[in-house]
């Protein structure tokens, strides 16, 4: 996922271009997080003062949602899913050998999601935004494998 | 002739390939010179089928599965497009008993029409309810939803008529009508499914609550983790605008959630909507008379509001006429986890949770025995086998102390260790805890912690009178459904399978 470098003209515009919704904060995470893949501190002043709210408020918000995280992420996401349907098709075991097989893996973060859905077909993923399911170590690996 | 077939563009459908399916299709038809018109259609629900490729013949829809990318030229070679025999044909999809003996009513389009058409909507029913709607102004609405019996789909059970009527009667300069799909129980995608699948019965439900209630905005909260139902949802909100369905009078948004599952809770729900944390409010005032930005605010699960356009359209009488004591109409059930049929199973409430297991669901995926169904998501209980006969219904849930939630059922083989589970859900409650209530921040963290010692053989008796206490003292303490119901799952695993929480754990454990 090709996410652009931080920059703090373009994320002015992009929470400007928000921020007359009526409770804009989520809208605007969100939009940053799209385009940056991340939302890093820089961001608490802008958003603060677009919106009126002070940093607190606003870091106490990105600092409560799972999805919002404030440094940059490697270059895939691979979102294990943990909950109990996939745990009852065998997720555990195979998110452990997961674990363990990408361990130096540095260019993917590994990430517990609870749930995606797709609970009658599990163990289910998402890599790199796509959804993955009725998985198997190698289907998993062939996914990852893929993306190089 | 053109050759009309779906491939479903269902994420469940999509994670198994069929995207790739459709390029192929497209790929080999064009390869061949034969025209055809691909439509992405919903799930029919059968996720052990999908992707089920289903082609349009003069004997009705012709469904071949599971089926992957690489064996769609053989397939078209076989006589595809034509519903030719074929190891994987699997007949008229309606046909097949899974489907045969569910009664859709809020689920009758998801799967058979194109889900970005509002023409084949209304080719399919669609609309219906809103025009009686409108002929039957607010009070018949609110009387029409009252006498249908519906009860909140979300969890609570809560009565939808009584819950519009509270809000149509609150005097305020705007009202709002906010639609939960948070849907994050472990084991349920009936929201995620019709909000891909048939958009517009959404849409349509959401339009005739804002009818009853006089509120003039709606908003659709929608999890983060389903990304497909946002762009669907979304896509159908423009075309219903185009058409003059949605605008000045009453108009809608999705926004998105970010991973929290207490957001899910109807207060939480409404602060993060207004851009805060997802911190549980205490109540009163109820959102009916205070909620979304201080305005009176109907909130509903998806499904409540999508059974809404089948009430209005048919009456509530054809609606009540189903179901058993106060649970009235249908409930898309979903069977999910160690099972071999699973998929949407929309039904009228009283089915035994062991016709669902075992009939219908066909036992396990691993083929061993079943061992524990968890129904109604992370905060429901798991059953026993012995507990079979229990029918789907709020008060026989209750009655063994489970509950049916949003109507998930998750089937585990003996595979499962239910200290683990017992575990897992104590260790989901710390996760996702909003933090306002100790019982439930801490007690959370500090039941994690006694399983553990269980699991590793410490003082088991002791350590499980301590997990009963803490149990206890979150089901009394606790704000909300996640601190008070987490001593459910905990609870019913060290009921129905002590023999998990014995000291033979000192074994097990690696
Ligand atoms: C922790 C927690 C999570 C919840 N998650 C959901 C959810 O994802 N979807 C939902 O509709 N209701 C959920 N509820 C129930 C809602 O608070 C509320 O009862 C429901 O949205 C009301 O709509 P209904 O009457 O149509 O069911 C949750 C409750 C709690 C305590
Ligand atoms: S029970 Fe837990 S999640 Fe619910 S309000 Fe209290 S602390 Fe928040
Ligand atoms: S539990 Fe894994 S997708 Fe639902």
């Amino acid at each position: 996922m090709p996410f652009a470098h931080w920059n703090a003209d373009r994320a002015a515009a992009i929470v400007a271009a928000q921020a007359n919704r009526e409770g804009a904060l989520l809208p605007v995470l969100h939009a940053l997080d799209h385009a940056f893949g991340h939302v890093p501190d820089a961001a608490v002043p802008i958003i603060a003062q677009a919106l009126n709210l002070s940093r607190a408020e606003v870091h106490g918000v990105i600092s409560f949602y799972h999805d919002f995280k404030t440094t940059p992420p490697p270059p895939h996401v691979l979102k294990l899913c943990r909950a109990e349907a996939c745990q009852a098709r065998g997720g555990e075991a195979m998110a452990a050998r997961t674990l363990a097989r990408l361990a130096d893996r540095a260019d993917i973060a590994i990430e517990a999601v609870y749930c995606l859905g797709l609970c009658a077909s599990g163990p289910a993923a998402m890599f790199d935004g796509r959804l993955a399911a009725r998985l198997d170590d190698d289907r998993l690996t062939a996914i990852v494998e893929a993306a190089g | 002739m053109v050759a009309r077939v779906y491939v479903p563009g269902d994420a469940a459908a999509v994670a198994v390939g069929a995207d790739e399916v459709a390029a192929a299709l497209a790929a080999v038809a064009a390869r061949l010179s034969t025209p055809i018109e691909i439509i992405r259609n919903g799930s029919r629900g059968m996720f052990w089928l999908e992707t089920l490729v289903e082609v349009e013949t003069p004997q009705g829809r012709i469904g071949y599965g599971p089926i992957e990318a690489p064996e769609v030229p053989d397939l078209v070679a076989a006589g595809l497009f034509d519903g030719a025999p074929h190891a994987k044909r699997v007949g008229r999809p309606d046909e097949i008993p899974f489907l045969a003996r569910q009664t859709r009513l809020t689920f009758a389009r998801c799967g058979v029409i194109d889900p970005g058409s509002l023409d084949d909507y209304r080719g399919h029913g669609g609309l219906k309810g809103l025009e009686r709607a409108r002929d039957l102004g607010m009070i018949g609405i609110l009387d029409e939803v009252t006498a249908s019996g519906l009860r909140g789909r979300g969890g609570a059970g809560f009565p939808t008529g009584i819950k519009w009527r509270t809000v149509a009667e609150a005097v305020a300069d705007r009202k709002f009508v906010v639609c939960n799909a948070d849907e994050g129980d472990s084991g349920t995608f009936a929201d995620r499914m019709i909000m891909e699948g048939d958009p517009f019965v959404l849409i349509e439900g959401m339009i005739i609550a804002g009818l009853a209630v006089e509120a003039s905005y709606g908003y659709v909260y929608i999890r983060s983790e389903y990304p497909h139902a946002i762009a669907a949802l979304e896509r159908a909100i423009v075309t219903a605008r185009e058409a003059g369905l949605l605008g000045a009078a009453f108009d809608l948004e999705v926004r998105a959630g970010a991973g929290a599952y207490v957001c899910g809770e109807e207060t939480a729900l409404l602060d993060s909507l207004e851009g805060k944390r997802g911190v549980v409010r205490v109540k009163p005032p109820l959102p009916a008379h205070k909620g979304l930005f201080g305005k009176p605010t109907v909130v509903n699960n998806v499904l409540s509001l999508a059974a809404i356009p089948f009430i209005l359209a048919e009456g509530a009488a054809a609606y009540r006429t189903f179901g058993m004591g106060r649970s009235r109409g249908t409930m898309p059930i979903q069977l999910a986890g160690n099972i071999r049929r699973g998929g949407l199973y929309e039904t009228a409430f009283g089915v035994t949770l062991g016709e669902l297991v075992e009939d219908i669901g066909g036992g396990t995926w691993s083929g061993r025995p079943v061992r524990a169904v968890q129904v109604g998501g992370p905060l429901g209980a798991y059953f026993p086998p012995s507990l079979f006969d229990t029918p789907f219904d709020y008060e026989a849930f209750a009655a063994r102390d489970g509950l049916i939630g949003h109507g998930g059922v998750v089937v585990f083989d003996d595979s499962v260790d239910m200290a683990r589970q017992a575990r897992f859900a104590m260790q989901f409650c710390a996760v996702e805890s909003c933090g306002k209530c100790t019982p439930c921040r801490l007690g959370a963290v500090r039941g994690t912690e006694v399983i553990d010692k269980i699991i590793t053989g410490q003082d088991v008796a002791a350590n499980l009178s301590l997990v009963e206490d803490l149990c206890h003292t979150m089901k009394l303490g606790s704000l909300c459904a996640l601190g008070g119901f987490t001593p459910y799952p905990v609870m019913s695993a060290i009921t129905h399978f002590p023999e998990d929480f014995g000291a033979r754990r000192t074994m097990a454990a690696e």
